[in-house]
C-alpha cells in the first residue's frame, strides 16, 4: 500500500534556512545540509528547498545549496522559489533536484507547466499553489472558497484554488503542493477543508502545507483533509517533534507510513 | 572498480543515479556513441519520463546493448528503462522495446480508484531468493513515480500494490530492472544497485 509521506520544507533565504508566520516575521533556523541530514536520518519521505525570496528578488534559487543538499541524500528533492524558465528549472534539475515547484511563473503564463513537463517528465514538474479563504460573503453555497496568491503570498491573482489546481493537472503538473497562507506558521493545524476541495477534483498527488503544529494535525490530514502528503517545516526545525515519533502516531491511527 | 555505462538518451537528468553509483564505489561513464559502451562491465538504462522518449534509442543502440547482454554483461532497466526491456507499452504504441524480456506495458489504475500517477513509498512484496533484492527484507520501501507498468511474469521478483498488484522487480538471468527509484530509494535502494553492481 502506498504510503502517505511526510515532508520537511527548508525555506532558504541567503543561503540559511528560515521560517516565519503567515509568510513574514522570518527568522532563522539553521544550515540547510545540516538539516537535511538530520531528517534523512529520522527517515523523513522527501525533502523540498524553496528559495523564498528569489521571486522578489528577481533571481534564480541557489545552485549552491541544491547542491549541498543533494550531495549526500538519496530521497527525492524537490526545488522552487524563482523559477520562470526552462534554463531556471534546467539550473535547479543539474544542481541535484528531482522536482521543481513553480508558482508565480505558471500562473502568469501557465505554458511553462506543460514545457517543463514535456522536457523532464510529469513527475518533475510540482505546481505550488499559495491561497488564503475568502470572506464567507464570497463563498458558494457548498463550503467555503479559496484565492490563489502569487508571489510568496503578496499579489491575488483573481482565481480559485481548484480550478486552477485542475488546471495544472490538465497542463501536465504531477503532483500539487497546496499551501494554506492562513495557516502557514501558525500550528494551528493544516487547512483540511481546502485540502479536501483540492485532492478530490484532481488525480495527481496533493502535498498539504501550512499550519502543522502537532502530531493530531498529521493525522487531521490524512483522514478529513484526503492529502497524500503533508509538508512541515518550523514543527520539525526547532524540534518540536521527530520525523520518527511522527511517524510511529501515524502508524497508531492506522495511517500507512514508511518506518 | 566496476565499469557501468549509464544510457542517455535525454530522459531526465542522470545525476542522481551517477551521484548514487559514485556512493557505492562503481565508475560510470555515459556514452555518447553505441560503439562506446564497448569497455563497460555493466550496463544501466536509467529514465523517467514517456515511453516515446526511448525513441532515441535507435537499432544501433539495440545492437550494442544486445552484444553486451549476449557477453554475459549484466543490464538493469530504472523505471522507464525497466520498462524499455519488454517489448512496448501502451503509452507509445509505435516505439518498441528492447524485447529481451516478455509482455507489453500498460497503465495503472484501469478500475479508477487510486491517483495516477502512483508517486511516493511503497512496500515491496517477494519471496527472497533473487540476486538483485538480496539482503532485502521483503516489506522494505522503495519511492516509485510512473503511470505504466510492465506484467506480472515469470520474470517478476518482487511486486507492489496500487490498486492493482504489479511487478516491481524483475530478473531474468544477468537482466534486472526495477519499477521504482534506487537511486531515491534511501538504503534499500542503494543496496539494489550494490547487488547489480555485484552481477558484474
Amino acid at each position: 500500500m502506498l504510503s502517505k509521506r511526510i515532508i520537511a520544507c527548508l525555506d532558504v533565504r541567503d543561503g540559511q534556512v528560515v521560517k516565519g508566520v503567515n509568510f513574514e516575521d522570518l527568522r532563522s533556523a539553521g544550515d540547510p545540509a545540516e538539516l537535511a541530514r538530520r531528517y534523512n536520518a529520522e527517515g523523513i519521505d522527501e525533502l523540498v528547498i524553496l528559495d523564498i525570496t528569489a521571486t522578489l528578488e528577481a533571481r534564480r534559487a541557489l545552485p549552491a545549496t541544491i547542491r549541498a543538499v543533494a550531495r549526500e541524500l538519496f530521497i527525492p528533492l524537490a526545488v522552487g522559489g524563482g523559477i520562470r524558465s526552462e534554463a531556471d528549472a534546467a539550473a535547479a534539475i543539474d544542481a541535484g533536484a528531482d522536482k521543481v515547484s513553480v508558482n508565480t511563473a505558471a500562473l502568469t503564463d501557465p505554458r511553462i507547466i506543460t514545457t517543463l513537463a514535456d522536457r523532464y517528465g510529469s513527475q518533475a514538474v510540482v505546481v505550488a499553489v499559495d491561497a488564503k479563504r475568502m470572506p464567507p460573503e464570497e463563498s458558494a453555497a457548498g463550503g467555503a472558497r479559496f484565492a490563489v496568491y502569487a508571489r510568496s503570498g503578496q499579489t491575488a491573482v483573481n482565481r480559485d484554488a481548484v480550478e486552477w489546481a485542475r488546471e495544472a493537472e490538465s497542463r501536465g503538473a504531477g503532483e500539487i503542493l497546496l499551501t494554506s497562507i492562513d495557516r502557514d506558521g501558525t500550528k494551528r493545524g493544516f487547512e483540511c477543508e481546502l485540502t479536501a476541495a483540492v485532492s478530490r477534483a484532481v488525480s495527481i498527488p496533493v502535498i498539504a502545507s501550512g499550519g502543522a503544529g502537532t502530531l493530531g494535525h498529521f493525522v487531521e490530514v490524512f483522514t478529513d483533509g484526503c492529502a497524500d502528503a503533508a509538508l512541515a517545516a518550523s514543527i520539525f526545525h526547532y524540534a518540536e517533534t521527530s520525523v520518527r515519533a511522527l511517524k510511529e502516531h501515524l502508524h497508531a491511527h492506522h495511517i500507512p507510513v514508511r518506518r | 572498480m566496476t565499469m557501468i555505462a549509464l544510457i542517455d538518451y535525454g530522459a531526465g537528468n542522470l545525476t542522481s543515479v551517477k551521484k548514487a553509483l559514485a556512493a557505492i564505489g562503481a565508475e560510470v561513464f555515459t556514452p555518447r556513441r553505441p560503439e562506446d559502451i564497448a569497455p563497460a562491465q555493466g550496463v544501466i538504462v536509467p529514465g523517467v519520463g514517456h515511453f516515446g522518449a526511448t525513441n532515441s534509442l535507435d537499432q544501433r543502440w539495440m545492437d550494442a546493448i544486445l552484444e553486451r547482454i549476449g557477453e554475459g554483461r549484466p543490464l538493469l532497466g530504472i523505471c522507464l528503462g525497466m520498462q524499455w526491456l519488454f517489448e512496448g507499452s501502451d503509452e507509445a504504441p509505435d516505439c518498441r522495446g528492447l524485447g529481451v524480456l516478455g509482455g507489453r506495458c500498460y497503465r495503472l489504475g484501469a478500475a479508477g480508484t487510486v491517483k495516477v500517477p502512483h508517486v511516493g513509498w511503497n512496500s515491496l512484496t517477494f519471496q527472497p531468493g533473487a540476486s538483485i533484492v538480496d539482503g532485502i527484507t521483503p516489506g522494505a520501501q522503495v519511492y516509485f513515480t510512473h503511470s505504466y507498468v510492465v506484467p506480472i511474469t515469470s520474470d517478476t521478483v518482487a511486486m507492489s500494490n496500487h490498486g492493482e498488484a504489479f511487478a516491481a522487480v524483475v530478473q531474468h538471468g544477468q537482466v534486472a530492472g526495477v519499477q521504482f527509484h534506487p537511486e531515491k530509494s534511501g538504503d534499500v535502494g542503494l543496496r539494489v544497485l550494490r547487488n547489480f553492481v555485484a552481477l558484474t
